[in-house]
């Protein structure tokens, strides 16, 4: 198998692509501390007891006045900077990928549904879609954290409401299609019940393209919770996500403290570039009609 | 035929079937007043150009004619049990089981992403009680009867590892395994290569033989009927022009929409300067034109053809809707 791999294609043309290798290494970095981060720095930012406000508003290691112990700095609260992005990063990677996963079981089912039976239900589910691109996103997303209020679990379900439409418009597209194959029909005249054709025969052939739209919409959704947190609707603060550390700092930007929410912000801006990065190489490579 | 043939010694029997697609652009009337019957063990051709409403006539009897598609009217008797009222539950039963169908492209009648092994897997665990064992030792026997060699191999292989007749080989023998009594064949050599056709015809033949079952082969292609039908039923339209016994319609052919047809095979030991066809084409089906649909493009086309619509008149075991029929020996 991973011989196979080795040879594929897909793998060859890896190797020659520098912005895919670039992109991948960020990820991995990222997975890495987002697997391991607590590891990497001694203080837990969220335990009161480890926190010293004579630590507060240290400046990076290698700044004048700054701690061995606080490689990025600190904030206000005498927590370091880095250990508040490592555990940040979590938090911020967890709901990117979760709303992912989430938007795709809705949009995807509601797609198969659409596309294979067609009809008003098709329409319905459709004029749904529509009228919810008519709108921003990123407005949805904030009329409805500020109608629920702050909470993980509530970013969720907002990210959601704004992300399925981008599945169910492909999974339909890709389903229209495949339902005129005739191993459809076949599957059709062998007696199979329309739930096991759908399962076993169109969804398996449908994924492919939401591959790359899964990957592209983990970063704008991590930006998207960023803004919702920056704009105080996002996570709560005792969990803050990089969005969060970034608007903590942000209030005393100008008075010289920098590194409050400069390094936040970096971190953000590296994670989404790695996974748009890998995003379009692994759009060039899926995508048929460019082959 | 029906009428000279109780409908119990029938295995199919369509009486005045009619199937209509609503669309925006006004009623497409495919299938529109079609009989025939089946014997058990008969092989039926279905002959007709592009668009004359073969195919849905195949549908119509699996009852998989999707909306703005609907049966409008008429009989479909299977083993005596009218299908167009059986209801959804009950024709799933029958699918597969009962009733089977092999497509035209074997490209793209397999699932792309399961094994072979797997999608004939899928029909025995639907109408057999068969264990995983005993279903893998009748998957590996059929392939062998379709002529697959190493066949416990290749239940593991993909679709794209086998070629386009290998292909249909296996699109047959997943027709095949739930021993099923009748199978709709919808143009299953059309996309294979000359040289395959052949053997794939034969092959279907004999599978069909061997288990007893009745076949209705639907197709353009005379040639491939007049190897392989008993029967022979010719729609234009979406109605029965002609049919009759294969050898009987193919040398005396009554409508001269059949002859046409026959006229347009290649023959090798007859070779003119330029293969005769019918003129014209196949009209509007939505504009159906009064009287004959033929009669634009008949050479024996009189005043009363654009009056009066021919009806399907019986002679023997023969029928045929014409006002002039062709007579024996005659040539147009």
């Amino acid at each position: 198998m991973s011989a196979t791999f080795l040879s594929s294609e897909f793998f060859h043309n890896y190797k020659r692509n520098l912005s895919a290798i670039a992109g991948s290494a960020i990820l991995l970095a990222f997975t890495v501390i987002v697997l391991a981060g607590p590891l990497f720095v001694a203080q837990n930012p969220y335990d009161v007891a480890q926190l010293d406000l004579l630590d507060s508003y240290k400046p990076p290691v290698w700044l004048e006045g700054g701690d061995a112990r606080f490689l990025l700095g600190t904030d206000g609260q005498g927590r370091g900077v880095l250990a508040g992005i490592l555990y940040g990063t979590r938090v911020s990677v967890m709901i990117g990928v979760s709303a992912m996963v989430m938007s795709c079981l809705v949009g995807t089912t509601l797609g198969l549904l659409a596309g294979f039976y067609g009809g008003r239900l098709d329409a319905a589910i459709m004029r749904i879609a529509d009228i919810q691109l008519s709108f921003p996103s990123m407005l949805i997303a904030l009329f409805l954290m500020s109608a629920f209020g702050t909470g993980i679990d509530k970013v969720l379900i907002a990210l959601t409401a704004v992300g399925w439409v981008v599945y169910a418009r492909t999974v339909r597209g890709s389903t229209l299609s495949e339902v005129q194959k005739e191993y459809v029909q076949a599957a059709r005249v062998a007696g199979l019940r329309d739930g096991k054709i759908i399962r076993r025969h169109v969804l398996p052939n449908v994924l492919t393209p939401l591959i790359v739209v899964a990957t592209v919409q983990v970063g704008s959704f991590i930006l998207i919770e960023a803004s919702l947190s920056f704009l105080g609707v996002g996570v709560p603060i005792t969990e803050p996500s990089l969005g969060l550390l970034i608007k903590n700092g942000f209030d005393v930007l100008f008075s010289g403290l920098w590194w409050t929410s400069v390094f936040p912000g970096l971190f953000i801006m590296a994670l989404v570039f790695g996974i748009n990065l890998f995003g379009d190489f692994l759009r060039d490579e899926l995508n048929p009609r460019l082959k | 035929m029906a009428n000279d043939m109780t409908v119990a010694d029938a295995l199919l029997s369509v009486e005045d079937l009619r199937t209509w697609f609503h669309t925006f652009s006004g009623t497409v009337k495919a299938v529109n007043g079609v009989s025939f019957s089946l014997k058990p063990g008969e092989i039926m051709g279905l002959v007709g150009e592009s668009g004359g409403g073969k195919s849905v006539v195949g549908f119509s009897i699996l009852g998989l004619i999707d909306p703005p598609g609907r049966i409008e009217g008429g009989r479909i008797l299977f083993n005596g049990e009218d299908l167009v009222t059986a209801g959804e539950p009950r024709l799933r039963q029958i699918r597969g089981r009962d009733i089977a169908m092999v497509f035209q492209d074997p490209m793209t009648s397999l699932n792309p992403l399961r094994t072979v092994g797997e999608q004939m897997d899928e029909m025995l665990r639907l109408h057999t009680e068969l264990d995983a064992r005993a279903r893998r030792e009748r998957c590996i026997r059929m392939l062998e009867d379709v002529g697959i060699s190493r066949a416990a191999e290749r239940l593991a292989s993909y679709p794209h590892q086998f070629s386009g007749g290998m292909r249909q080989r296996v699109v047959i023998a997943i027709a095949m395994l739930a021993e099923p009594k009748l199978v709709i064949a919808d143009e299953p050599t059309t996309a294979l290569d000359v040289t395959i056709q052949a053997q794939i015809l034969k092959l279907m033949r004999h599978q069909i033989r061997e288990h007893g079952a009745s076949m209705v082969l639907v197709t353009h292609d005379l040639a491939v009927v007049s190897e392989m039908a008993d029967h022979i039923t010719v729609l234009y339209c979406g109605k029965v022009v002609e049919r009759g016994p294969t050898d009987d319609v193919i040398r005396r052919p009554a409508h001269p929409y059949t002859r046409g047809l026959i006229d347009s095979i290649p023959n090798p030991e007859h070779r003119t300067a330029r293969l005769s066809q019918i003129p014209g084409a196949v009209p509007d089906i939505r504009k159906l034109p009064k009287g004959c649909t033929f009669r634009e493009r008949c050479p024996r086309a009189a005043a009363i053809c654009a009056q009066s619509e021919p009806a399907l008149t019986l002679a023997g075991e023969r029928a045929f809707a014409c006002h002039f029929p062709l007579q024996e020996g005659e040539i147009r």
